[in-house]
């Protein structure tokens, strides 16, 4: 009890509030608008924060990152256009409604599923912190390598038919981590004798040039796109009563996208296409999917929705992210001294609560928000594609440049925008870059001062914990090469059957 | 020859146009840094291997370049697409813009942060053929509030214009701090 009361001090100044209320609605915003998404907004802000509290700056990301997906259902439900990436699927349901003249019904339904598996999953969080708390301290450097070890193996054949290229990138990404003065013997390492490069390459910039400087230039150069107009009307409440009787669809969809959002690399996508094949096989009317569901636009919003609730475990316990946005969470918490990890849970467990609440309060101003404003929302949603890349890019030299007002940043930043760029128009993850540049900086660390208390290689996995992550990776990696040998064979039969050519790769 | 079709099949994948220039790219940045590696990084004498300051480059380009191959090879064995050099031209155009802005970016700590960003909106407004009363007004009014938020109310660090200086006394003391 006097601990929820202390992360409830925490919560109520003004400050925190403030970043609370402005996150999430615009979060909200973001999300609705097509070509921007959350990883934009929250690469832009990065920077600003590092002036805040950690508490703000934290509430501030998350109610970006939290609602953004609400957003995202807007256009994704009405004109069959998702506002972020994770919504593609809320199309295939969402738009089929809209055409029978159910917008309404289908708005109000993504919105009440998007609810529940928000609150789901923090519900989930808050049951499991105790456990994690138990559990966190267990973790030394060895058990943090091989987690670390496991995030990138996951983030790499969660790319399925892209494996090869998210290695490659994944590879350059711990290559960058690299570059600059060694820590342990501050030697150079890849300078080219440029002093420039001496103290490395920063993390916030390759951010902002892979995920804002991109899709700046990528609207900028693209041809002009004017999102359709709509309209909704009719009672946006009645999707909150809706949704219980889909409530063991809704249940099953929080509950993947918790365990996949818990789960480094693997994240919204995997949890969408589990929940919604689980809906499908399940439902009483299967034929309907695809075709305007309710069913199945209750299963993608309830599965993405619960992600950045569980995304957050790892960051917490282990200091490990899952996924880019929570990557570029961690350099705030590095920038405050706030370690993430085991320590974390034993001695700041107000915060990790606070934070929690936090998430709790964001979901709830955003229902409100959106059961309110929907039609303001639409109006925004019609800003000219490439005038929406004047405003990114103008935003993303205040993120760059207030770093340190460096040029040299800048040029950084528009060379790898423009290498996000290429990445964009060629369908290749980017992703795989930031886990490889966090990840690989604590693999470096961690196995330098696991090994110093190592005497075999069997000693590195001498303890349960290691025991279980090393045996999980092994079990990974094994069930991705079956199963690319599987589909393998199945192709070859088909196309034997069919004499035509397939271009999908395992 | 049935081994090597299957092969081929393996490695075949869904791709665009553009892939193969931006594999073999790749593949030659990834060789190139390979080569570097005994100039660019040290073996410390009297260190074992895994606090060596060699061994993580060393294992990050070694990964670089098995996948960048296999995803050259993968690129070589799929079908050829049409259009490869359009959307090398396509990736070609975004310099233009990348170099507006870094002008922008020179142009700031110069002029200062408000007339820079106004004059960089407008600019891009009339150069993507946007230049509508609407959208000219809309970047004014963007690009006033993005300094109010980020410079006077966040405070965030970005340099004030040496311009300012120029300014009589009243208006200078404010101009230096919030634009």
């Amino acid at each position: 009890m006097e601990l929820i009361l202390s992360s409830l001090s925490m919560l109520a100044q003004w400050d925190v509030l403030a970043a609370l209320v402005i996150g999430s609605v615009g979060g909200v915003i973001i999300g609705a608008i097509p070509g921007v998404g959350a990883a934009v907004a929250i690469a832009i802000l990065l920077p600003a924060t590092f002036s805040f509290e950690p508490i703000v700056g934290l509430t501030l990301l998350l109610g970006v990152y939290g609602s953004s997906m609400y957003g995202g259902a807007i256009p994704a439900v009405l004109i069959n256009t998702p506002g972020t990436a994770v919504n593609a699927l809320t199309t295939y349901d969402g738009y089929p409604m809209t055409k029978k003249g159910q917008g309404h019904r289908a708005l109000s339904l993504a919105y009440s599923a998007s609810f529940f598996g928000g609150m789901f999953s923090i519900l989930c969080l808050i049951v499991l912190s105790p456990i994690l708390a138990m559990i966190a301290p267990h973790f030394g450097s060895r058990e943090i390598f091989l987690a670390a070890l496991m995030g990138i193996i996951l983030v790499v054949v969660a790319h399925r038919g892209q494996v090869f290229a998210a290695g490659m990138l994944a590879c350059f990404g711990i290559f960058l981590s690299t570059i600059g003065l060694e820590p342990a013997k501050y030697t150079k390492r890849f300078t080219f004798d440029q002093s420039w490069l001496t103290s490395g390459v920063d993390l916030i910039v390759v951010v902002l040039g892979l995920f804002a400087i991109s899709q700046a230039l990528l609207l900028l150069v693209d041809k002009e796109h004017h999102p359709g107009s709509a309209k909704v009307e009719g009672n946006l409440f009645t999707g909150l009563k809706e949704l219980f009787a889909f409530k063991r669809v809704a249940t099953v969809s929080s509950s993947f996208g918790v365990l996949m959002g818990m789960i480094p690399g693997v994240g919204e996508f995997t949890a969408q296409f589990l929940s919604y094949t689980y809906a499908q096989k399940t439902s009483k009317d299967p034929d309907l999917f695809g075709k305007g569901s309710p069913e199945g636009l209750i299963a993608s919003e309830a599965a993405n929705n619960a992600v950045p609730g569980a995304a957050m475990i790892p960051l917490l316990a282990l200091g490990i992210p899952g996924e880019a946005l929570t990557a570029m969470m961690l350099s705030v918490f590095y920038v405050h001294n706030v370690i993430p990890g085991p320590q974390l849970f034993q001695g700041q467990l107000d915060f990790v609560i606070a934070l929690y609440l936090a998430l709790i309060l964001l979901n709830i101003i955003v229902l409100i928000f959106l059961l309110s404003s929907t039609g303001l929302l639409l109006k925004i949603i019609q800003i000219p594609t490439r005038f929406l890349g004047v405003m990114i890019m103008t935003l993303s030299f205040v993120g760059v440049f207030s770093l340190r007002n460096s040029v040299t940043d800048c040029a950084i930043a528009a060379g790898f925008g423009v290498f996000g760029l290429v990445l964009k128009r060629l369908n290749l993850p980017i992703v795989p870059i930031i886990l490889g540049m966090v990840l690989g900086g604590i693999m470096e660390v961690k196995l330098r001062s696991a090994m110093a208390r190592v005497n075999s290689p069997l000693d590195f996995i001498d303890r349960p914990i290691a025991a279980i992550l090393f045996i999980v990776i092994i079990l990974i990696l094994v069930l991705h090469v079956r199963a690319v040998i599987r589909e393998h064979k199945v192709r070859l039969e088909r196309e034997e059957g069919t004499s035509e050519t397939s271009t999908q790769q395992g | 020859m049935a081994r090597i079709k299957t092969l081929q099949e393996l490695f075949k994948r869904y791709r665009r146009p553009g892939d193969i220039v931006f594999a073999t790219l790749f593949l030659a940045f990834s060789v190139f840094l390979l080569t570097q590696i005994p100039g660019e990084t040290v073996w410390a004498n009297r260190t074992k291997w895994f606090a060596q300051p060699r061994l993580w480059p060393s294992v990050a380009i070694g990964g670089m370049v098995l996948f960048a191959s296999l995803h050259f090879i993968g690129s070589l064995c799929s079908k050829r697409i049409p259009g490869r050099w359009r959307e090398v031209g396509f990736w070609l155009q975004s310099f233009e813009f990348v170099a507006y802005f870094l002008i922008y970016v020179l142009l700031v700590p110069q002029i200062g942060y408000l007339p820079a960003t106004l004059a960089f909106t407008l600019f891009l407004c009339v150069r993507i053929g946007e230049a509508t009363p609407l959208n000219l007004g809309a970047a004014v009014v963007f690009s006033i509030s993005v300094v109010v938020i980020f410079r006077a109310f966040l405070q965030v660090k970005v340099p004030a214009g040496h311009i300012y200086e120029a300014l009589p006394d009243g208006i200078r003391a404010f101009a230096l701090t919030y634009l």
